[in-house]
């Protein structure tokens, strides 16, 4: 891939992880150079906790402005959002946030699926999915639609995953543009600029 | 199973031209994920008969409603948020002849039970109207049973001594076959109605309306449609209060209400 393409291409990159996926976040945060180019949109799978903790966590962890979404927030490039506990993440065509509580899928809310697809269908090409570790199904089916519709997709390498199950089954079922692990993740997202 | 945006274009103009239903503002990337999902539901072999039934059945009409309008919710969701109506706002209310509370898109009523609960044990319930709207008739008639399935009820029960109650939750409930009845006298003061924030207006005057995550459904110019509908529907010094998510802070009524702390509550001051 031509890195000239590479940097005129994307818009946004969901990142989608479970279990075992925020020590992850810990490693690739930090190594991010701080002028992104696309915005940086993240659904984690977590107990509900009624504060805004996580996302105070996180931004310790980088200089790229980092905040929890609110409804029909504009989604900026430069910036990392992360999805609310207790809802669903949609993006609507106007390049902003829609929340939803609808029923739970794959047994969560968020689901990475969910944010997975409706990504697809706003960003279509210009689109990176990333699936992180994790112990359950969520994010497969997300990811074919987001290749089908032309995005990039890419895998945490599952030997270097807490809970290999979740990447490995996306790499079972898809061809996967890369597997990274978070060295890797890191490097690719820095490359962007 | 890939859907034009054109199409869903078409098929909100049918349910509007026929049915007066105007989904036309609503979330557009929420809405679309619910038509697919019943499109696959039902099983349509193209898109072009799920609006043939949409046109020819007034029946299924009833069922398009119930499908892509999001009808989940529970009671004494976000707790905390309870915990501030008992402690801040009931006691404000409290101090009036009479209290007019509104459910705006009420859904299916859980939270229109847990603020009768709130109010009984506050001794309040008595002198208390609560209005329970929404636009499907089909939820309302779910909040007129005032029955929930019983398998929900240690969630609520923990949510509900998260809120600040005290009592033994089963005592508001007679459990029976899987179901899970609320007591008849939570539902003495509740008025139930259909009521649509896009096409109907101000109906009451109310000390406090509660419309939590109902907006977020909506695009920014029918949130703000709905938004100066509840302002017209306040009182002064009437209360506000929205979902977890959901903010007053780029609406026109903004500079009228006064936020309670980091609360999703805000006081009309004017």
């Amino acid at each position: 891939m031509e890195e000239n393409d590479v940097k005129s291409k994307y818009k946004a990159i969901v990142i989608g992880g479970s279990a075992g996926s925020l020590s992850v976040l810990f490693e690739v945060f930090p190594a991010l150079n701080p002028v992104l180019n696309v915005a940086i949109i993240l659904v984690l799978h977590r107990k509900y906790s009624g504060d805004s903790s996580l996302s105070d966590l996180l931004s310790t962890k980088t200089l790229i402005p980092t905040k929890e979404i609110d409804d029909k927030d504009p989604i900026l490039p430069g910036n990392i959002y992360l999805a609310p506990a207790d809802y669903h993440l949609l993006i609507e065509k106007n390049y902003s946030f829609s929340l939803d509580v609808s029923e739970k899928i794959n047994f969560s809310r968020p689901s990475l699926d969910v944010t997975f697809e409706s990504a697809a269908d706003t960003f279509g090409t210009s689109l990176i999915a990333i699936l992180l570790s994790g112990s359950n199904d969520d994010g497969t089916a997300g990811l074919k639609t987001v290749k089908d519709a032309g995005g990039f997709i890419i895998a945490q390498k599952p030997e270097s995953a807490q809970m290999a199950y979740m990447p490995q089954n996306a790499i079972n079922n898809l061809e996967m543009d890369l597997i990274l692990d978070s060295k890797g993740i890191s490097d690719f997202i820095n490359m962007l600029h | 199973m890939m859907i034009e945006d054109e199409e869903i274009d078409l098929l909100l103009d049918d349910v509007f031209e026929m049915y007066g239903y105007d989904f036309a503002n609503y979330s557009r990337a929420s809405l679309k994920r619910r038509i697919i999902r019943l499109f696959a539901l039902d099983k349509f072999p193209s898109f072009a008969e799920l609006r043939y039934r949409v046109r020819t059945e007034e029946d299924y009409l009833k069922r398009f409603i119930e499908e892509i309008t999001v009808n989940v919710t529970e009671m004494f969701r976000d707790p905390s948020f309870y915990k501030v109506l008992r402690t801040h706002i009931l006691p404000i209310l409290g101090t009036k002849p009479f209290i007019r509370i509104w459910h705006a898109g009420c859904s299916t009523g859980e939270e229109v039970f847990s603020m009768a609960i709130l109010l009984q044990e506050a001794n309040l319930l008595r002198k208390s109207l609560l209005y329970a709207t929404d636009l499907n008739p089909s939820v309302l008639e779910k909040v007129r049973k005032g029955i929930f399935p019983l398998n929900q009820m240690k969630q609520y029960s923990e949510s509900y001594i998260a809120s600040g109650g005290t009592k033994d939750f089963s005592t508001y409930y007679t459990a029976n076959y899987g179901q899970a009845k609320l007591n008849e006298d939570l539902s003495e003061k509740i008025i139930i109605s259909t009521h649509n924030l896009v096409s109907d207006s101000s109906f009451n005057e109310f000390d406090l309306i509660l419309c939590r995550n109902v907006l977020i459904y909506f695009d920014k110019d029918l949130q703000e449609r709905a938004l100066k509908l509840f302002d017209e529907s306040l009182g002064p010094l009437g209360y506000l209060a929205l979902g977890s998510k959901e903010t007053l802070k780029f609406s026109t009524i903004q500079s009228r209400y006064k936020q309670l702390d980091k609360e999703k509550i805000w006081k009309k001051t004017m």
